[in-house]
């Protein structure tokens, strides 16, 4: 099945929403300054991404091409309430951090275009794949981004996960660097900034020893 | 042209029917969670009550004795509750919950404790929407900033310097969350001012 791995590999790497389309940068940008909201943040976009994808496909055919774009819209808003009257009632104390960017979901834009782009072309079982893997990439850079600027402004990795894992998980947190005092810019919105342009760098560097690796592994022709 | 009106009338129609379809599934989830929402609410506010009043200090459910007060002291906008603490029979604290309206992102939320003699049990923050990594070192989660403000009454330190240090106050501000810190030290001063001008009212027995 090669069609599902380019799906996969789309989602994750070739086509990340986060640092390829460069999309939702706004809820990117604003919540990743520690792993658990980044973590937070990411389940309820893959939630979101999966259930839009999936509706939209299933309505492709019902819907005529010039309301598309407001039952998208009427979609992608439903999924997003509805997430987050879920997350209200079972992680409310995550709710109380994370709320306010939960609605923002609706302005991201990587789902209202994975829904044109993708799940409004493809069938249901595609879409959802997408969205899963589209999320999934997009939790991703979340997190390593969220990790770094936790590290750097804090010293600590996975601090309040019981707020999303429960009490049980205290033991999770790590303080990397004992009495450490923080270091600001990390925590504030130019250390997301900054982090993702490293992020970004970092990608387009491996992507270009990839190619570098496979035209010279090709043989030569004269 | 009946064909241009038809497939108008049919893409209003579906429209609608998403519209309709969409607004009763936000609907029904709402009503199936209303009610954990509700308690998860409630749970919160008792823990986060329960923090300020040790189970030694009281022996009824603290959110059971409830007064709605309203005054601008305690939020500008509208009504707020105050948990009255008994203790034999007795009224041995409140709980006010007031709004500090100028914190850096807006409305701080907090729960504070004056016990009968008008001293602090404690203050805790139950809402705020301050930048995380600096202001958000008013929740306990994140720092114990917060427990300066504990066994501290109107008296002590007298009510000029119930500050912020830069401001030539008692209290040291959040490093780097001035503006948040001075709100905190308003709103609890605010808070212990009306406590000091209803004691009576609050105090007595119903």
């Amino acid at each position: 099945m090669s069609q599902t791995r380019d799906i996969m590999l789309n989602g994750l790497w070739k086509n990340n929403p986060a640092t390829v389309q460069i999309l939702g940068l706004c809820p990117l940008l604003a919540v990743t300054s520690s792993i658990v909201n980044a973590l937070g943040l990411g389940l309820a976009t893959i939630l979101v991404l999966v259930i839009s994808n999936g509706t939209v496909s299933l309505i492709r055919n019902v819907v005529s091409n010039e309301i598309r774009i407001p039952v998208f819209v009427i979609v992608i808003a439903a999924a997003v309430t509805i997430t987050e009257l879920l997350i209200q009632a079972f992680f409310y104390d995550l709710y109380l951090i994370i709320g306010l960017f939960v609605a923002l979901i609706t302005t991201n834009c990587a789902i209202i275009a994975r829904a044109e782009a993708f799940a409004s072309k493809n069938t249901i079982r595609d879409s959802v794949l997408d969205g899963m893997f589209m999320g999934l990439g997009f939790t991703a850079v979340l997190l390593l981004l969220g990790g770094m600027r936790e590290l750097i402004g804090n010293g600590t990795l996975f601090a309040n996960i019981q707020l999303l894992l429960g009490e049980g998980s205290r033991w999770l947190t790590i303080t990397v660097i004992p009495n450490y005092d923080g270091f600001l810019l990390a925590i504030l919105p130019p250390g997301a900034f900054i982090g993702l342009g490293l992020i970004i760098a970092g990608k387009n560097i491996i992507d270009q020893r990839l190619k570098q690796r496979s035209e010279s592994a090709l043989p030569q022709t004269a | 042209m009946p064909a241009l009106t038809k497939s108008m009338a049919r893409s209003a129609i579906v429209l609608g029917l998403f519209a309709v379809i969409a607004t009763a599934m936000v609907a029904f989830t709402n009503n199936a969670t209303k009610q954990r929402v509700a308690e998860a609410k409630r749970d919160y506010t008792l823990r986060k009550l329960n923090e300020l009043i040790p189970p030694a200090m009281h022996d009824n459910a603290l959110d059971q004795d409830k007064l709605m007060v309203k005054d601008v002291l305690l939020d500008k906008n509208g009504e707020v509750p105050i948990y009255r603490v008994q203790k034999d029979g007795q009224i041995s604290a409140v709980i006010i919950s007031c709004v500090a309206p100028d914190g850096y992102s807006g409305r701080i939320n907090l729960l504070v404790a004056v016990r009968r003699d008008g001293s602090l049990a404690g203050v805790r923050v139950t809402e705020h929407k301050e930048t995380p990594g600096l202001g958000d070192a008013i929740d306990t989660n994140k720092s114990d900033w917060i427990t300066i403000f504990d066994n501290k009454s109107l008296a002590a330190p007298e009510e000029t310097r119930w500050r912020v240090r830069r401001d030539g106050g008692e209290f040291d501000q959040i490093t780097s969350a001035t503006i948040t810190s001075r709100a905190v030290v308003k709103a609890t001063r605010n808070a212990l001012r009306y406590f000091e001008r209803n004691k009576q009212r609050l105090l007595e027995n119903s």
